[in-house]
């Protein structure tokens, strides 16, 4: 088996930075990622969409081919496209590559495994047609597959960005229909001062929303009674804005309330989580270096608690000080000596988050559905379901499981574990924290018994 | 099937592979994500749900959803963290089997 100093999981921009980083120091590192090609979701295929899409996606999207190139000259031993599926003490990793499965070793890992959608439950929100505002990017961005007759649905900057997207693709949305209110944004405006640090953000979302209204494309703000409609596909999106209904006939429905932490791997090596009551989700509990409650394990970028790509980077590449310091490559004094202008720039990049955070606030028609909506759409659970179960004495998410199968599905709890939680604790009247979340346990992603007989190098396991 | 894709698909220089989807023809981008492929191709039901038959299409894009498992190479799987190959044939999840292929 392979022995590395520092295992990463995931080639986002907190991943790339960490393995240059980590390489540069003199240790060992292997990168493990999904994906066949670096950059994660938000740089998702930067190498090869830079030249035919890179004036449609924008230049913060082709920043990501710097990390790339970084990487590249890194040394650092990548394995693309393999879906880590156990770590476990020691540190023993173990993936599926190309049909087979394999393991590395190593003495610290840092996890860098981002951001996932905000789950947002909707009436209709599992009919074809209906994807993530993330979902459309990613077709963009590695496809150049756009959506013909979309609708934006929800809230936050990343709509104004698919939007902005969509327009320079002369494809634009049919309209953008936000769930934000004048009351979030006058609330927001207390967190404008500290936003001034990070002004370019400020002046970027500017610039998205001037390109949207030359587009001539219809904004609602203030929606509420947000219902996908159709049969068998999506056919229309229904909503209220400023006491009138309308309903806008589109064949695409992309959804966006925002980012939450992807906590999968982290939870299942039983690192502590607790709630975050200005991101609304569980957020790991992280040190300035990324370091958690579970030695030698470190977590950076928006796994850590949603903070863009460019404070990912900078994390990634605090969190390589951390281990290669700790593992004796550097001087306590060498790490903090390079370390400080990477906390500063980290902290400017994040000054902007508690205006974004006060002023797209997560959509409450979604956080607690009606009972008719479905919230876990693996296994068809509905939020009356989960209120049923409350009824009958059901406290906590692993409770519900045996009620119901509500987190049993192949997507393991990932677009619905926030959803029930967050009923759960209201029927109960506790607070998230004490309504905890499903107990994460490997395998974290699908292995065949085939994949596990093909496994790499046996002899290593069995000399054990 | 391949007409009147809610999805538009930029010009690229891939060259053009066919597959099988559900027994139909259709000439993929070689290399290309097959998720995204088949949505560009007009595909708008990837599979029916195990509890309620209920139709799904691509959610995430990511690999974290699972809501675009098709059948291919005897395995049923994400389409989205696949890519086109020459001679794919892809099906719906368990809907070969069950003799119930239909729309």
């Amino acid at each position: 088996m392979q022995q590395y100093d520092l295992a990463i999981i995931g080639a986002g921009p907190a991943g790339m930075a960490a393995a240059a980083e980590a390489a540069q120091t003199g240790l060992s590192v292997t990168l493990l990622d999904e994906q066949n090609r670096p950059g994660g979701q938000i740089y998702r295929d930067v190498d090869r969409a830079a030249g035919p899409r890179g004036a449609i996606l924008g230049q913060e999207y082709l920043h990501g081919a710097t990390l790339t190139a970084g990487l590249g000259q890194s040394g650092v031993s990548h394995l693309s496209g393999a879906v880590v599926w156990a770590i476990e003490d020691g540190f023993r990793i173990s993936f599926t590559r190309h049909g087979r499965a394999g393991q590395v070793e190593a003495e610290r890992v840092i996890l860098a495994t981002g951001a996932l959608e905000r789950p947002m439950p909707v009436s209709g929100w599992t009919l074809p047609g209906v994807m993530t505002a993330g979902a459309a990017q990613i077709l963009l961005k590695q496809s150049g597959v756009l959506p013909r007759r979309a609708v934006l649905t929800g809230s936050g900057p990343l709509l104004y960005l698919i939007a902005a997207q969509m327009v320079r693709a002369d494809t634009p949305p049919l309209a953008l229909v936000e769930t934000q209110t004048a009351a979030s944004l006058m609330a927001s405006t207390r967190h404008l001062p500290g936003a001034l640090r990070g002004w370019r953000y400020l002046a970027k979302g500017l610039k998205m929303l001037a390109e949207i209204k030359r587009a001539d494309v219809p904004r609602f703000t203030g929606a509420a009674n947000i219902a996908v409609t159709g049969s068998t596909r999506a056919e229309a999106v229904s909503f209220r804005s400023k006491g009138q209904e309308h309903s806008i006939a589109c064949d695409t429905v992309l959804l966006h309330h925002g980012v939450v932490p992807n906590t999968q791997a982290a939870r299942s090596i039983g690192v502590p989580h607790a709630w975050s009551e200005a991101q609304q989700c569980f957020v790991p509990e992280t040190g300035t270096w990324g370091e958690t409650g579970k030695d030698g394990v470190l977590i950076a970028g928006d796994g850590a608690g949603i903070g863009g790509a460019m404070a990912a980077e900078f994390a990634g590449r605090i969190a390589a000080l951390k281990a290669a310091e700790e593992l004796g490559r550097i001087t306590a004094q060498e790490r903090d000596r390079r370390a400080a202008p990477l906390f500063s720039q980290r902290s400017r990049e994040t000054a902007v988050r508690p205006f974004l955070d006060a002023a797209y606030p997560p959509y409450s028609g979604a956080l607690r559905p009606a009972d008719s909506t479905i919230v876990c759409r693996c296994e068809e659970v509905t939020a009356g379901d989960i209120r049923s179960y409350a009824k009958l004495g059901c406290l906590g998410p692993n409770q519900a499981k045996a009620f119901g199968r509500a987190g049993m599905g192949p997507c393991q709890g990932r677009y619905c574990g926030l959803t029930v939680t967050a009923l759960l604790a209201e029927a109960n009247g506790q607070t998230p924290d004490e309504t905890g979340y499903y107990r994460i346990r490997p395998p974290i992603k699908p292995v065949t018994l085939g994949e596990l007989a093909a496994m790499e190098d046996p002899s290593a396991n069995a000399a054990e | 099937m391949k007409t009147d894709s809610p999805f538009l698909e930029l010009a690229g220089d891939a060259p053009r592979v066919r597959v099988w989807f559900d027994g139909q023809p259709l000439e993929l981008p070689a290399g290309a994500n097959l998720a995204a492929a088949l949505l560009a191709a007009g595909v708008q039901v990837f599979r029916h749900t195990p509890v309620s038959g209920a139709p799904r299409a691509p959610f995430c894009m990511m690999g974290a959803c699972f809501e675009c498992l098709v059948e291919t190479g005897g395995r049923v799987q994400q389409a989205c963290m696949l890519e086109v190959e020459e001679g794919m044939r892809i099906a719906r999840p368990h809907e070969a089997e069950a003799g119930n292929a239909t729309v």
